[in-house]
């Protein structure tokens, strides 16, 4: 696979506070990279290392085998970015910006007007593109600024916080922009946003204190949760601890957990052993005492619990 | 070169998409009017030239340029758009010179429409053109140095006030080291040196000469140079505190 983002032992510090530590990853073509974290874990600041906005301390970046410190206007060239926040020019439209961007990135006449046209179409801009920046809305900013880092169809995108902002139409349309582009590029954004990993990201990475401490695709981290694999039954009628009694000496469970009774039901949660399916026994049980089942279905596990899990442990050791 | 241009075409449209130039302009124009005929009693010296329209720029253009210059950079740090503009395939070199030389060319616009005043002299006399034109061209050389004072003030902080305060400041030190009040204080007991060094440090020393139609190449380099070392401090000050 070939690599288009190359971090190597990045480090940067601002007086005492050490916001990138020792930050090693690679980024293929065709994968869209989540980048999450908590606030001040060094997410923007990794980007803006990436984009070269900012010097590092130490470490290496390398686009498309392009050495950042080396030259970075190729770099540049290359990258197209989506700054935290989406800032723009108040005083200019999205047209007068998007020309001066497209003139920047090298195009001219015939080309630049079909490179902007083609960007206001695919973020959908057409309707404000005369009308001054400041005047915009949140969303509007966000695609202007979109429209902006696609412009020069880039091999590389780097997306600070892209949905941010935005109503769930809107993030649904980036969304669907980013994995459209996605098979011929590489893409790194950050999110706050959980689903959105499942939704475009192929891989995640979880930035706590300057470091990686998680790194695989959105399954895999789920399913270093705790319900990971465990089986969820919604019954109607009482008798809770009769029940849970029953659930509980199935063969392959380690714990039950009544979850909450609202009127006449009862969801329990029924945590297997390692490595064992309980979803087969616990229906099969269900049926044989003729209990009303209401729900019964597996959870991938918790993305924001795997979140938060890692994150604090992180937090607490530093 | 061209990625100079387009910094250059983005910056100057930029004064004239908000009330910015206008006010500026006519401020420009109106005081230079009212400094030279009320101040300079262009009229009533009876003489066909425009010294007491040129000997009242340096004072102009100490509160004016750096009010012009004070948004160079410091808007862009305020607004964040400094992070978009840097991560463009451009050099820092190149975004500090299309910027300072849009804010030039547009005290170049504002020099040019006083031209109703060199009007007015040729009108009543027969005034030696060739002085005026190079009072002219030492009163842009001159704004040069002031604008690059204010942009490298400018890109120093994310607050215009303070840039255009420091800017100031710094301004009148390099006008002021001109200044009998500054060269009377030197010149009792410092080597005559020393005190031709700070009078050579001055904007009006180089600046008067120009006017007097004499066009002096040491003057010229001055101002170039002053421009030169501004702008390059200018680029270090960007380089090295991108982030706020």
């Amino acid at each position: 696979m070939e690599r288009l983002v190359e971090i190597e032992r990045l480090k940067k510090r601002f007086g005492p506070i050490t916001a990138v530590n020792d930050l090693s990853f690679n980024v293929v073509r065709g994968e869209v990279l989540g980048f999450l974290g908590p606030n001040g874990a060094g997410k923007s600041t990794t980007m803006k290392m990436i984009t070269g906005f900012l010097a590092a301390d130490h470490g290496r970046v390398r686009i498309a085998g392009i050495d950042l410190s080396d030259d970075p206007v190729a770099v540049k060239r290359r990258v197209g970015y989506l700054p935290e926040g989406a800032p723009l020019y108040g005083d200019m439209t999205p047209a007068g910006f998007l020309d001066f961007v497209a003139e920047l990135r090298g195009f001219r006449g015939a080309d630049k007007s079909r490179k902007v046209a083609a960007a206001v179409d695919r973020t959908h801009l057409r309707s404000v593109l005369h009308q001054r920046s400041e005047t915009l809305s949140k969303g509007f900013k966000r695609r202007v600024g979109l429209a902006q880092a696609i412009l020069h169809d880039p091999e590389v995108l780097v997306l600070d916080e892209p949905t941010d902002g935005l109503d769930p139409n809107q993030k649904h349309e980036v969304r669907s922009l980013i994995r459209t582009m996605a098979p011929r590029k590489a893409i790194i954004l950050s999110t706050h946003i959980l689903e959105e990993v499942h939704a475009v990201c192929t891989r995640a990475l979880i930035i706590a204190g300057g470091n990686v401490v998680a790194d695989g695709t959105p399954a895999e981290l789920e399913a270093r949760s705790r319900r990971h694999n465990s089986v969820v039954l919604v019954i109607r009628g009482q008798e809770q601890e009769a029940r849970r009694k029953a659930l509980r000496s199935l063969p392959g469970v380690c714990a039950v957990e009544v979850l909450g009774s609202a009127s006449d039901t009862v969801r329990y949660q029924v945590y297997p052993n390692e490595g064992s399916q309980v979803l087969a026994p616990v229906s099969r049980l269900a049926h044989d005492q003729s209990w009303d089942v209401l729900e019964l279905y597996t959870e991938r596990g918790r993305l924001d619990e795997v979140f938060r899990d890692i994150t604090v442990e992180k937090m607490a050791m530093t | 070169m061209s990625n100079i241009w387009i910094v250059f075409k983005r910056e100057l449209s930029a004064y004239f998409s908000t009330p910015i130039a206008y006010v500026f302009l006519v401020i420009f124009v109106f005081l230079a009017g009212v400094f030279s005929f009320y101040l300079g009693s262009l009229f009533e010296r009876g003489q066909a030239d425009l010294m007491p329209f040129f000997t009242f720029h340096p004072w102009l253009y100490l509160f004016l340029v750096p009010a012009l210059a004070m948004r160079l950079w410091a808007e862009e740090r305020r607004g964040g758009t400094i992070e978009l503009l840097l991560t463009l395939p451009l050099t820092v070199t190149q975004a500090v010179l299309g910027k300072f030389l849009a804010a030039w060319a547009f005290t170049g616009i504002a020099l040019l429409l006083t031209c109703p005043i060199w009007i007015t002299v040729n009108y009543l006399g027969n005034p030696d053109n060739g002085v005026i034109l190079a009072g002219y061209l030492g009163s842009l050389l001159m704004a040069g140095a002031f604008l690059a004072i204010g942009s490298c003030m400018s890109a120093a902080t994310r607050n215009q006030v303070i840039a255009f305060i420091v800017a100031a400041v710094v301004s009148l030190m390099f006008v002021l080291s001109g200044f009998p009040l500054v060269l009377d204080f030197f010149s009792g007991w410092a080597p005559e040196v020393v005190v031709e060094a700070i009078s050579s440090f001055s904007f009006l020393s180089h600046f008067d000469a120009i006017g007097k139609g004499v066009i002096d190449v040491r003057d010229l380099i001055y101002f170039v140079s002053l421009i030169a070392f501004w702008l390059y401090a200018n680029t270090l000050v960007i380089e090295s505190r991108k982030a706020n």
